[in-house]
């Protein structure tokens, strides 16, 4: 039986993951199917799920939308997805406005906008509020506090919680608003109807239009006021800058989308009039060209997905199940006879990715794997080893899957951006963990594995929170060859030197806390520390010399002393100085072990800390939950550089066999 | 005694040592840039033998460190006496000696760019042509006199370092002396308010100084600012023509000796090309509905009189145009607010860097030397671990 358990163990597993592929049916309403529906947001083409995930994620916190707050999870409180939140909020405002989707946690801003304290009776938790509970004089409160955050204090390493928080929250607001208006103007009751309505005015509308903009005064007053109270309408939604919604009608790639304002305007004014008029910045035409506008405003017909947008918002407001499927699936076959290219199944398979959620998978995977590995110490046997060694190896496998599918809907290399970087280092190190343990079978490289794994899914999580991960880069960044090689090999690079910096820890806090060290086992981490050192200098200094050459290629400075090359550079200069040291015999065992716990520090600063300094070509501005983070993580490598320092005679491993490991500096010392 | 100092700049001690004052260098020329801005940082630790960090605020330096020179001049020494003193040659180091040797070239290539590259900008709207590049750092006080339109401009350019008050500069070319009377580094111009400015003269007796004041400012660090130098100086031919401001803020000033006209200009300091760019067309696009720059691109059109080469050729991130040793980067592009529609306009960053070629060299040598020494110590190593596994 114990020879089977591991297999068994990791088939229960990933039962669970395969479960997790399969399509869900939809009881009532086609949630499914409606999330899929592409639309453009952040520059990028995502399924409408993406957009509701990504939103509802700035917003909450989380990718779902909890109903009840105050129940406990065995209460069964009602729980929605973000796709029905996202539909809900975009066709029935008033419903949505009620639902306690807005997360607020610090209590001065609670106390400025008197938002309730908690009380389970009322169905307040304290934590989670509705757009209806800020009410007018709340919403002016913190646009003018933000606005005065954002003029006074521009550098925002001057910013404290209470600020950020308060920005946080108006952003949050400013995304629901410009959501609300993305089918619609949020006061709309029955879309088609307007339409129709708006749609009979315009060829009167525009005559009179044409009248009055060549100067003729017998014009059509009440034509006009009527296509103007229209317009008027789709231009306000515009100001706010709502996801482009209508696809081209005669196929095309994400830069032909339009907004719904812009494909309801556009027929009664036309593209560049439509822009003048919107006073767009560059756009001022010359006379003959809005002349011309003038001439043929009125001509052009709806786009048919205006309609089948009017179908499923009406639909769903009314509460017919039938009529919005019947309307989701008509649009859909209408979108696949478009030319549309890689949009649709693109859209489509971002929705599966996003429901596979493969790194959190993987995330839980390495908790338990962790578990197993750490029972092989204390004496649970080899199948505990091979138990954790079988799930780290699945979780790889799932790892690996959510890089390549990111790979797929990006059309780039693993790593664009911070958030990428975290999932890669994570994978990085997993397998170099895998390596060693093929190696050493002493549940140590699994250790490593499982831990690096497990942080950078949280570091990558609270990155996330930030919103859509997928984000296009800018001019500098779009090329794929120096994002698959200098970034791809100086990630690696930090991923190594963190192996080793967590191989050390494994020796310190194994050999200072419990008696599992012994002399081999030390022996042997120092030997693994050593050669995943060789490694990281070898990555570290290739990937930063190519980013150099990169620099060179795009502004002709090899080196320019930016802080993220000077943090890429202190990583070489510090694993050159570990190998150099222990070549010159200046430190043995425990030396290098402390040294490499260095390591971590010096890598973390260059991998979050330059980002914080606010200059140079890699900054993010300055994030103060990512600071606070970062100085707990260097303060706690510091007191396990000092427990490192203290003689190993104090130790529990080694201290009892100090003779026979006479060889190691600090026991003969002692 | 002399073998003493050979050991000691051999050994790897001193490796490790300066190995670790590199880490703090880099790191406080890091932590620097905050306060003191990229230039002035790189300056005082990177290209300097002694440096000083000092806290945000605080008075007195509290770090004393090696400048990057300092350091760079003692690894490649400790790296050439080691291998001359200590190493022995063997092929199982082969790769550390490739290695070394590319870390040398890297080192004296960083300071050969140092000594050698030249940066600067040219910056020109739709349509116009340039044969010359400007500095973004230095201005030069230019006197020309127009010898008719189809001849070109005799030039004086005086660099704007030597413009101190109290200095007297004379030039065969010129039949007048200038004596500068005051200079500042960062200064801006501004119309002279007759009432609310009764205390302050105006800033010269000539030109436009007759109207204006000039107010000094701080001297500037930020990357997206730069300091505009201004000056007061006085013009004397056989008798003193009065005094003039002179600034970067203002249009050339045109100065009657004798008879001819000269003209004053302060302006950033130019390099002239022996071939001419004309921008044709500026492209900045953006991703929908984001202001997320996606392409910045400008065509020129390239001319050559000597080798009669005349081609179109596009300039965009990550494509420079290489041409007579320079380097033509696309660094930053705007729209003109105009009534016909606005003219594009774009900066080109110009970079003439002889020694471009090192650190590819050493990255290669480099690279290789830790690739073959790494892969000899895996082989050795699961060539040890074989047998114990069988």
């Amino acid at each position: 039986m114990k020879k089977r358990l591991p297999l068994i163990i990791t088939a229960i597993f990933a039962l669970w993951i395969l479960g997790a592929l399969m399509p869900r049916r939809d009881p009532e309403y086609a949630f499914g199917a409606f999330g899929r529906l592409p639309v453009v947001f952040n520059g990028r083409l995502q399924p409408l799920d993406s957009l509701a995930r990504n939103s509802l994620t700035r917003i909450r916190e989380k990718d779902t939308a909890n109903l009840e707050p105050t129940k406990a999870w065995y209460e069964r409180p009602k729980i929605i997805s973000a796709t029905e939140w996202l539909l809900t909020l975009m066709t029935r405002p008033e419903a949505a406005d009620g639902w306690k989707v807005f997360r607020v946690d610090h209590p001065e801003l609670k106390a400025m906008l008197k938002l309730p304290e908690p009380n389970p009776a009322a169905g307040e938790d304290g934590k989670h509020y509705a757009w209806n509970q800020f009410g007018e004089t709340g919403l002016k409160q913190i646009e003018e506090s933000a606005r005065n955050i954002q003029e006074t204090k521009k550098d925002s390493s001057l910013r404290n919680a209470f600020d950020n928080a308060t920005l946080g929250l108006y952003e949050a607001m400013t995304l629901y608003l410009r959501l609300k208006n993305t089918v619609h103007p949020q006061d709309t009751v029955r879309f088609a109807a307007e339409i129709a309505d708006y749609q009979k005015a315009i060829p009167a509308g525009v005559k009179a239009f044409q009248q009055r903009m060549t100067g003729s005064d017998a014009f059509d007053t009440n034509a006009l006021t009527e296509v103007f109270g229209h317009a008027e309408r789709y231009f306000v939604t515009l100001r706010g800058e709502p996801p482009l919604l209508i696809p081209p009608a005669n196929g095309g790639d994400s830069f032909a989308w339009q907004r719904m304002g812009e494909a309801l305007l556009e027929p009664s004014f036309g593209a560049p009039l439509l822009k003048h008029l919107m006073r767009v910045p560059k756009a001022e035409l010359p006379p003959e060209a809005v002349a011309e506008g003038i001439r043929t405003a009125g001509t052009r017909p709806l786009s048919p997905a205006v309609g089948h947008w009017a179908a499923m918002a009406d639909a769903f407001r009314a509460s017919q199940v039938a009529g919005f499927n019947t309307a989701v699936a008509s649009y859909q076959t209408y979108l696949e006879s478009l030319r549309l290219g890689k949009a649709l199944t693109k859209s489509a398979r971002e929705q599966l990715y996003n429901g596979f959620a493969p790194f959190s998978k993987a995330a839980s995977l390495y908790i338990v794997a962790f578990l197993f590995g750490c029972g092989f110490w204390f004496n649970f046997a080899e199948w505990s080893r091979k138990t954790s060694l079988h799930l780290v190896q699945l979780a790889f496998v799932v790892h690996t899957l959510g890089l390549i599918a990111r790979m797929w809907l990006e059309g780039r290399p693993p790593v664009t951006n911070l958030y990428s970087s975290a999932i890669f280092i994570g994978w990085g190190a997993v397998g170099l963990g895998l390596i060693l343990e093929s190696f050493w079978k002493n549940a140590i490289g699994l250790a490593v594995a499982t831990v690096i794994g497990f942080s950078t899914q949280i570091v990558a999580h609270n990155l996330a929170l930030g919103g859509d991960t997928m984000v296009m880069l800018q001019a500098v960044l779009d090329t794929n060859f120096w994002l698959a090689t200098h970034v791809v090999i100086v990630t690696l690079g930090y991923a190594a030197t963190y192996v080793a910096g967590f191989l050390a820890i494994l020796y310190v806090v194994l050999g200072f806390f419990t008696k599992v060290m012994t002399a081999d086992m030390g022996k042997s981490l120092s030997r693994m520390v050593y050669g995943i050192l060789c490694f990281a200098t070898l990555f570290s200094f290739v990937g930063t010399v190519l980013g150099g050459i990169w620099a060179d290629q795009s502004w002709g400075r090899f080196w320019g002393w930016d802080p993220k090359e000077n943090g890429a550079l202190i990583i070489v200069l510090w694993n050159a100085l570990i190998l150099h040291a222990r070549w010159g015999g200046m430190v043995r065992e425990r030396g290098i072990m402390n040294l490499a716990i260095f390591g971590n520090i010096v890598t973390s600063w260059s991998w979050f800390g330059t980002n914080l300094l606010g200059v140079g070509l890699h900054s993010y501005g300055f994030m103060s939950g990512a600071f606070t983070a970062l100085m707990v993580f260097v303060g706690s490598q510091c007191v396990l550089i000092a427990l490192g320092l203290i003689p190993q005679a104090n130790w529990r491993s080694f201290s009892a066999t100090a003779s026979g490991v006479a060889k190691a500096p600090a026991a003969s010392a002692a | 005694m002399l073998s003493k100092v050979f050991q000691f700049l051999s050994s790897l001690r001193l490796t490790v040592v300066l190995l670790g004052l590199g880490v703090a260098v880099v790191f406080f020329g890091t932590l620097g840039q905050t306060s003191d801005g990229l230039y002035v940082a790189q300056e005082r630790y990177f290209r300097s033998w002694f440096a000083y960090w000092t806290p945000h605020g605080s008075a007195f330096p509290v770090v004393p460190l090696p400048g990057g020179y300092l350091l760079g001049t003692m690894l490649v020494i400790n790296l050439i006496v080691a291998h001359f003193t200590r190493f022995k040659w063997t092929w199982s180091k082969s790769g550390i000696f490739l290695t070394h040797i590319g870390i040398i070239l890297l080192l004296l290539g960083q300071l050969a760019t140092d000594m050698l590259a030249r940066e600067s900008i040219m910056s020109f709207r739709e349509g116009d042509t340039r044969n010359y590049s400007e500095s973004s750092m230095d201005f030069e006080l230019a006197v020309l006199r127009s010898a008719g339109s189809n001849t070109l401009d005799q030039v004086v350019a005086i660099p704007a370092v030597r413009l101190k008050p109290g200095a007297e500069l004379r030039h065969e070319l010129l039949p007048f002396a200038i004596r500068v009377k005051e200079a500042y580094e960062n200064a801006r111009i501004r119309l002279r308010a007759p009432v609310m400015d009764s205390n302050r003269p105006p800033a010269a007796t000539q030109g436009v100084g007759a109207r204006i004041v000039i107010d000094e400012q701080p001297p500037t660090r930020t990357m997206d600012a730069r300091n505009v130098p201004a000056a007061v100086i006085e013009i004397s031919g056989p008798s003193s023509l009065g005094t003039w401001a002179i600034s970067g803020e203002l249009k050339p000033q045109t100065v009657t000796v004798e008879g001819t006209e000269w003209r004053l200009e302060y302006r950033p300091v130019r390099d002239y090309k022996p071939f001419a760019l004309t921008l044709l067309k500026t492209t900045h696009e953006t991703y929908p509905g984001t202001d997320i720059p996606k392409n910045f691109q400008s065509r020129v059109r390239l001319r050559n009189t000597e080798s009669h080469e005349d081609r179109e050729v596009d300039i965009y991130m990550n494509s420079p145009l290489r041409y007579g040793g320079y380097t033509f980067f696309q660094y930053q592009m705007g729209k003109e607010q105009l009534a016909d529609g606005g003219r594009g306009t774009s900066a080109l960053q110009v970079v003439r860097n002889p020694s471009w070629v090192t650190p590819y060299l050493g990255c290669i040598l480099v690279g290789v030397g830790l690739l073959v020494q790494f892969l000899m110590h895996l082989t050795k190593f699961i060539a040890r671990r074989k047998p114990r596994a069988a």
